[in-house]
């Protein structure tokens, strides 16, 4: 309020100050939320317009693109021909191997990294000594370069040159032992991500009430299972819809480890042959949407069969 | 908390070993190898018996390796100085601001986190040779901006959050401006997050490979991850391993060196922008 009334003041004319310093107040205020709100759209837009014409964008083009022929080894045959390009993909079996090669990778890997993903947590979060050792250490897989870790992965199951590799057998030139390899090195990296995730679950499981429970005669077993697990369950299902669309676009591990030979391609690789070696951009662009709308699914269940919440999706709700 | 044991502490120690034994051990294969010399290379012991730093200086002579560094040095740090921008701003306005479509903003970063990337290689490679951004700096720069937006304004929102702006409120009571309270009394409070930020961006843009391996065909723009996947030995069915491994140790270093100073930093940004009950 500007003006102070007098104690001299009439009563009337004190009102009449009030009700008009609430008038100017409140024209004062929605000329500042009109402010906010244009400061608001003007600082997000840099944002917005970039994510927009370097995804949205490029989307629709690759689904336009997708129902071409689009062949840049024959650029004077490009026309359009509707499903076709997905007819040829859908009926190729390279298609449904990589695809299969893939769904095994991801259910795989989301599985060994949940379970000792959890462990590393319970390290990380329980551990009594040097804990800030054990945590930079579990950061190192973590941000390590993916091609440098497949690098030495691949190295190290090489025939005479690696630490790990049986005498006089090459498992990377075999189908399973390939894959067994390529999940070990996607198991090894994403790990401390898993843990990272759990661990601030972990941090929210109140001390008092384990305690309780183990007064009530609830072993350790029991205790994790009966009150952590139920608790963080919010943590683990954003933790496991993370990784697993992370683990369906795998491509780094594979195109050190294996360059798709013996049947290892994923999605991913096959589609990059696709394009980059194959130069057939239509049948690329095919099989870059079907990859898209397969994520899509694997989203959508998620957040359907178990309600996982994704994170902020209620902006303000934590404010 | 019971009081700690001498035994519960040996314990502990076995099992922090086990996990330094995780972390440490793909990578230090790596050093010994580059450390290995020719004779020795293909021993297949863990580690070498003659160190020598050949591979070391083999690569640094090498031109395509010394140019995808720098390479990888200056399009990283520009794409993160771009997209922290970008992302302070948009998350400022998120945690702070009113005004509508800040839903739809969220969502949005969330399905560009969650986009295969494959799927705009094809695109893009398109758009790219069209335009004339094919194999440059800035050619990489905007899809890495793109993909590292969502992490910084998720990131960054959660630590805007817990800034207590009232401080500011007071600073302003107290006679000073707006801008001597946002200079001195905000800055101060949110540079910790900012840099974390940072450190999580670059270490995203480091990584790439899809993009670098698609949108380069030359030394001009090609980053040291796909560098790596091109050098090429004494024969061509040969990997020359003892500079591949140099190499991959020589951008492992920043990494390792983010990680030993900002462990607590990384940490908390990994965890802030994730799970919150």
């Amino acid at each position: 309020m500007t003006a102070t009334p007098t104690p001299a003041a009439a009563e009337s004319a004190d009102l009449q100050i009030e009700e008009e310093t609430t008038a100017i107040a409140r024209k004062r205020h929605n000329e500042a939320k009109a402010a906010e709100r244009k400061l608001g759209l003007l600082l997000v837009s840099p944002a917005v317009v970039i994510m927009l014409a370097v995804t949205a964008y490029p989307v629709l083009y690759a689904i336009w693109l997708s129902l071409n022929k689009a062949d840049l080894r024959r650029p004077n045959d490009n026309h359009f021909i509707w499903f076709s390009n997905y007819v040829t993909v859908l009926s190729s079996p390279i298609w449904w191997t990589a695809f299969g090669v893939t769904a095994l990778i991801t259910v795989v890997s989301a599985a060994f990294e949940l379970a000792l993903g959890m462990i590393l947590a319970i390290i990380m979060h329980r551990t009594i000594v040097g804990r800030g050792l054990v945590r930079t250490s579990a950061l190192v897989p973590y941000a390590i370069v993916t091609v440098v870790a497949a690098f030495s992965w691949r190295f190290a199951w090489t025939q005479d040159l690696g630490w790990l590799a049986p005498k006089g057998s090459a498992p990377l030139t075999s189908f399973w032992p390939s894959i067994g390899i390529i999940i070990l090195a996607e198991i090894w990296k994403t790990i401390p991500f898993m843990a990272l995730l759990l661990m601030a679950g972990l941090a929210l499981v109140p001390e008092d009430l384990l305690k309780a429970a183990s007064m009530d005669g609830a072993s350790a077993w029991k205790r994790f299972w009966m009150v952590t697990v139920p608790l963080i369950k919010p943590a683990i299902l954003v933790a496991l819809l993370f990784r697993t669309l992370d683990a369906f676009r795998i491509f780094d591990n594979i195109f050190i480890l294996t360059s798709g030979s013996n049947n290892t391609s994923s999605v991913s690789m096959v589609t990059y042959s696709n394009l980059i070696r194959g130069l057939n951009l239509g049948i690329g662009s095919a099989m870059s949407v079907l990859i898209f709308i397969t994520t899509g699914i694997i989203a959508f269940a998620f957040i359907k069969l178990f309600g996982a919440a994704a994170p902020g999706a209620d902006p303000g709700g934590r404010r | 908390m019971q009081p700690a044991t001498t035994n519960r502490k040996l314990m502990w120690w076995g099992i922090n070993i086990l996990v330094l034994l995780y972390a440490f051990v793909p990578v230090f294969w790596l050093l010994s190898l580059s450390l290995k010399n020719a004779e020795t290379l293909n021993d297949g012991n863990y580690f070498p018996t003659h160190p020598t730093g050949a591979s070391y200086q083999a690569i640094f002579q090498n031109d395509d390796f010394v140019r995808s560094l720098i390479n990888s040095i200056g399009i990283c740090l520009i794409s993160t100085l771009v997209a922290i921008v970008i992302g302070t701003m948009c998350a400022y306005a998120i945690a702070r601001l009113q005004f509508p479509g800040k839903a739809a903003i969220l969502a949005m970063a969330l399905l560009v986190s969650m986009f295969p990337q494959i799927a705009l290689v094809t695109p893009l490679f398109k758009i790219e040779t069209a335009i004339g951004l094919f194999d440059t700096w800035p050619g990489l720069i905007i899809p890495y901006i793109t993909f590292a937006l969502p992490l910084a304004i998720y990131t960054l929102s959660a630590f805007f959050r817990e800034i207590p702006w009232d401080l500011e409120k007071a600073a302003k009571m107290d006679g000073a401006t707006p801008y001597q309270a946002f200079r001195q009394v905000i800055t101060p409070l949110a540079m910790p997050g900012v840099f974390t930020t940072a450190i999580l961006v670059f270490i995203a843009c480091w990584n790439d490979f899809l993009f670098a391996l698609s949108l380069t065909s030359t030394s001009n723009a090609r980053t040291v991850p796909a560098a790596m996947s091109y050098f090429t030995g004494a024969t061509t069915f040969e990997k020359p391993t003892g500079p591949i491994a140099a190499a991959a140790i020589v951008i492992t270093i920043p990494i390792v060196l983010f990680v030993l100073v900002f462990q607590r930093r990384i940490v908390a940004g990994l965890t802030s922008g994730a799970v919150k009950g």
